[in-house]
């Protein structure tokens, strides 16, 4: 673990992606069948998740893994054959075996140690594994005992006929072991793979009991290559395993290595044609099969005597006629093999498709064409003003490409909100169970596209509105009940593009916001006076003020107050906002506008004494001429309502003369409204979002800046800080 | 990097030999470590930020990049630099922590590039040179003459600057 070199840790980290992909499947695959009963395309999706995550983890020496994850897929095997049947109580054992091998994964990656709690947690869980494999055979749990029977007792599971070649018939030879003969590729080092990790996966599911290193095809020193791996094994194998099983450990090296498997007490004709097939000289490696323990001296000299009088005979008999009448190959092992032949088809078409792409290459792409798009405006622009018609045509056309490719650019940031959502189905099943509630999960838009690393940042939220939701939005069975709900209740997670933007919903059918409790709470922590003459939407808004919550009792699903008050940060950090509909007795609607994308914005460009400023076209609302004649300073009247004026020239200490025309830009954030005075107004334009850099971090009212046309660097103005500064600075008049 | 002891300029000044580009600040002459030097492009208004102490000017659009421009006399408690049609903004790169920050010093002139061997740079005075003793280097010593080296990561420490901004911010937002 500690000491790789980079391709490993390179290998294991693709490994981490994989294994959370895995396990992320796994888990909609089983939260699927609780819902619509079992199917045995999911079960065998589920099986193939865990089985490959073990393979993977047995590669790179993670025992524990391997070790809890082929207990899983014990109980799994069990459940694709139709032994066991997947009942509730074990698809929650499943999952939490999903979550516990996501734990392994997490703390293998970060280093850390398996705490005593991890531990218990294991024991537990491996306990309740057994449990549910009730008496049946376990492969690895029960090594074989009793070699003649060991292959026919486990495995009735892959297809009716496995174990076909078994009883003592005399012409077997006398071991009850398995003889795997193995001869790896020259580049197995190359690929990546160690041999003697295959041996240490292969003793999970069974004993070696002889093993020779064969070393037959090292070449002399001087022509041997270091990268090259010349090493065969052949080894004397004691396991319940069914040769599919065994086959499946050198699954990565199949292609290149020459495998052969021999089932306890295969025929020994079957020794006799290994030996013949294999490179290495029939004596010298009859004597290493007796070495190994394969064969006994006896059986050696009868083998090779047979040998001597077919190669008399001058007829071979052709090889897989041999295998199938000694039934060598089994049905498993060719099923197995189509399967994996598909599989791998499937993961290449896939392939085709995706691509991994660091995100920062995407980000410095996105910023290159970012300075195309300025580049190009600067362009049009001496185009225009040298007036020469060819000029300004073929500049229009790269401005127009390059419109095309800044799309294409930011889009490729873009993921399916699906990404997001697909939490959601466990985390709505966990919490229920939680709180005891019975409650159903809608999604719908998940196709709506938004930049990945908004998704990041918007998962917590809705996490915790959808908790909240469930906790203190839907209420108690008996309630719906009687209030003539259905009893079920339902959380819908609904996501779809806005005239500027991305918007998500969350939404419950349960007993709304109470304005009277929120209100008295908010008056109870000071948040309010009884005096305030508050409309509902301010009411509601009160539960995003920090140390707010009106759970009567701190449950751990929500209820500690910071909830809200983070969320609506969080959410304002990427320029978002979330506002709320209530329907007493209903339920309720938390609605959260995200832009587009992080790194674009549509501004408004305004004039501010001599320098350009851009508000951010998502918060403003109307614009205006300056009043002249004005009621209350500080005011003007805006169709019968009062609206608060903000003179951004004096908010920014700007020393200049006011100017002459002056104009009203009204920005509107939640449920403020305030009247920003402004210069001119330049018009509207798609700007790159450039950030300022920590040196700017303290001004109050910018938040980035961005470039123009002409190459000016303007400031973009963060309209809730002025806002809330405007209002604090109110209050504390 | 604090003051320095006497006793361990010495041995600080063993590394600082090299090249300097030295630069004119209003008629006296500074020694910038070339190291730390990116660029010198001519002087472009920078855009004004709000509410930021006197010696941060603006930002620019340094083929698009927003750079900070900073007016070092003012650094310095110096008055303004005025521009006139020699200035120049020399842009650096500083190493801050893991950081790279890139930052534009508004100067004067750019005079030459001078290159000193470690015996020609002493240590910086205690007092005398009209400046924050932290702000210098060494002095090297040129035809009978000092040239003061800066010591940039102080000069524009961003830590340092970026409190005295938000210092500046809270005096203007205040009542």
């Amino acid at each position: 673990m500690i000491d790789l070199d980079p391709q490993m840790a390179a290998a294991l980290q693709t490994f981490f992606e994989e294994s959370r992909e895995l396990l992320q499947d796994m888990e909609n695959a089983l939260l699927f069948m609780e819902d619509a009963g079992a199917d045995s395309e999911r079960i065998n999706a589920v099986f193939r998740a865990a089985h490959t995550i073990k393979g993977s983890a047995g590669l790179f020496g993670l025992e524990e893994v391997v070790r809890f994850t082929h207990r899983l897929e014990n109980l799994l095997d069990q459940i694709r054959s139709g032994i066991t049947e997947l009942t509730p109580v074990r698809i929650t054992l499943l999952l939490s075996c999903g979550d516990h091998i996501a734990g392994y994964l997490d703390r293998i990656a970060t280093e850390s140690s398996l705490d005593q709690s991890f531990l218990a947690e294991d024991l537990r869980l491996l306990g309740d594994l057994a449990a549910q494999l009730g008496s049946s055979p376990i492969a690895s749990t029960v090594p074989a005992t009793a070699p003649a029977l060991a292959p026919t007792t486990l495995a009735p599971t892959v297809s009716p006929f496995t174990e076909p070649e078994c009883s003592n018939s005399p012409d077997s030879v006398q071991t009850g072991n398995w003889h795997i003969s193995l001869r790896f590729g020259l580049d197995t080092f190359r690929d990546g793979m160690d041999p003697l990790s295959f041996l240490r996966y292969l003793e999970q599911i069974g004993e070696i009991v002889g093993i020779v290193t064969l070393t037959d095809r090292l070449p002399p020193l001087s022509e041997m290559d270091a990268e090259s791996c010349y090493l065969g094994f052949e080894i004397s194998f004691k396991s319940s395993a069914d040769k599919a099983k065994i086959a499946d450990v050198f699954d990565f090296v199949k292609e290149s290595s020459t495998i052969h498997i021999l089932p306890a007490h295969s025929q020994i004709t079957a020794y006799l044609q290994l030996i013949q097939q294999l490179p290495e000289a029939d004596k010298h490696l009859g004597e290493i099969l007796v070495a190994v323990g394969s064969l006994t001296p006896e059986e050696l000299k009868g083998a090779l005597a047979l040998q001597d009088s077919s190669s008399q005979g001058g007829q071979h008999q052709p090889l897989g006629e041999i295998l199938v009448a000694q039934n060598m190959v089994q049905e498993p092992v060719v099923q197995g093999a189509l399967e994996k032949q598909q599989q791998q088809r499937e993961h290449q078409v896939v392939e085709r498709q995706m691509l991994r792409v660091r995100a920062a290459d995407l980000d410095q792409l996105v910023n290159l064409v970012g300075e195309l798009v300025i580049a190009s405006a600067a362009n049009s622009l001496y185009a225009a003003q040298n007036n020469a018609e060819e000029r300004i045509e073929s500049a229009a056309q790269v401005a127009r490409l390059v419109e095309d490719i800044r799309d294409g650019a930011l889009h490729l940031r873009m993921i399916d909100v699906a990404e997001v959502f697909q939490r959601f189905p466990r985390v709505v099943r966990d919490t229920a169970r939680t709180l005891g509630k019975d409650i159903r999960l809608e999604i719908s838009g998940e196709g709506t596209e938004l930049d990945k690393s908004m998704a990041e940042k918007i998962t917590d939220p809705l996490m915790h509105l959808v908790r909240n939701a469930m906790d203190h939005g839907i209420e108690s069975a008996e309630r719906r009940h009687a209030l003539g709900k259905p009893a079920q209740g339902c959380i819908s997670l609904h996501a779809c593009h806005d005239a500027s933007g991305i918007l998500i919903e969350v939404r419950d059918d349960g007993g709304g916001l109470n304005r009277e409790k929120i209100l008295g709470k908010a008056i109870e922590k000071g948040l309010a006076t009884p005096e305030q003459q508050l409309s509902d939407q301010e009411i509601y808004a009160l539960i995003f003020a920090p140390g707010f919550s009106t759970a009567d009792q701190v449950s751990d699903i929500s209820g500690r107050g910071v909830g809200m008050d983070v969320v609506r940060q969080n959410i304002e950090a990427i320029r978002g906002s979330i506002e709320i509909q209530s329907t007493p007795g209903a339920g309720s609607t938390m609605r959260i506008r995200l832009p587009l994308t992080l790194s674009i914005i549509d501004g408004f460009l305004v004039k501010l004494a001599t320098d350009t400023f851009v508000i951010p076209s998502e918060s403003v609302e109307e614009c205006l001429e300056y009043p002249e004649q004005q009621g209350t300073v500080g005011y003007m009247v805006l169709r019968d309502q009062a609206l608060p004026l903000l003179h951004l020239t004096r908010v920014f200490r700007f020393d200049a003369q006011p100017e002459k025309r002056r104009n009203v830009i009204v920005v509107r954030h939640g449920q403020d409204r305030v009247g920003m005075v402004v210069g001119a107004i330049l018009g509207n334009q798609q700007t790159v979002i450039k950030p300022l850099g920590k040196l700017f971090e303290q001004v109050p009212g910018i938040s980035a800046a961005t470039i123009l046309g002409n190459g000016d660097v303007a400031p973009i103005l963060d309209i809730p800080a002025l806002i809330h500064h405007h209002t604090s600075a109110k209050h504390s008049h | 990097m604090n003051m320095l002891p006497a006793g361990d300029g010495t041995a600080q000044v063993e590394r600082w030999g090299g090249q300097y580009l030295i630069v004119q600040l209003q008629a006296e002459s500074f020694g910038v470590d070339i190291t730390a030097v990116r660029e010198i492009i001519a002087y472009v208004v920078p855009t004004q930020i709000p509410m930021m102490p006197t010696f941060v000017v603006g930002v620019i659009n340094l083929r698009g990049q927003v750079v900070p421009i900073i007016d070092i006399a003012r650094r310095f408690g110096r008055p303004a630099t005025a521009i006139h049609k020699r200035s120049c903004i020399t842009i650096v790169d500083l190493q801050e922590g893991e950081s790279r920050q890139r930052l534009g010093v508004i100067v004067d002139a750019v005079n030459e590039v001078l290159e000193f061997s470690e015996e020609q740079i002493e240590p910086a005075p205690q007092f005398g040179a009209g400046l924050r003793t932290e702000f210098i280097r060494g002095m090297a010593k040129v035809a009978n003459q000092f040239i003061v080296l800066l010591e940039m990561e102080r000069v524009l420490s961003l830590d340092e600057m970026a409190e005295l901004a938000a210092i500046a911010a809270d005096a203007a937002a205040g009542p």
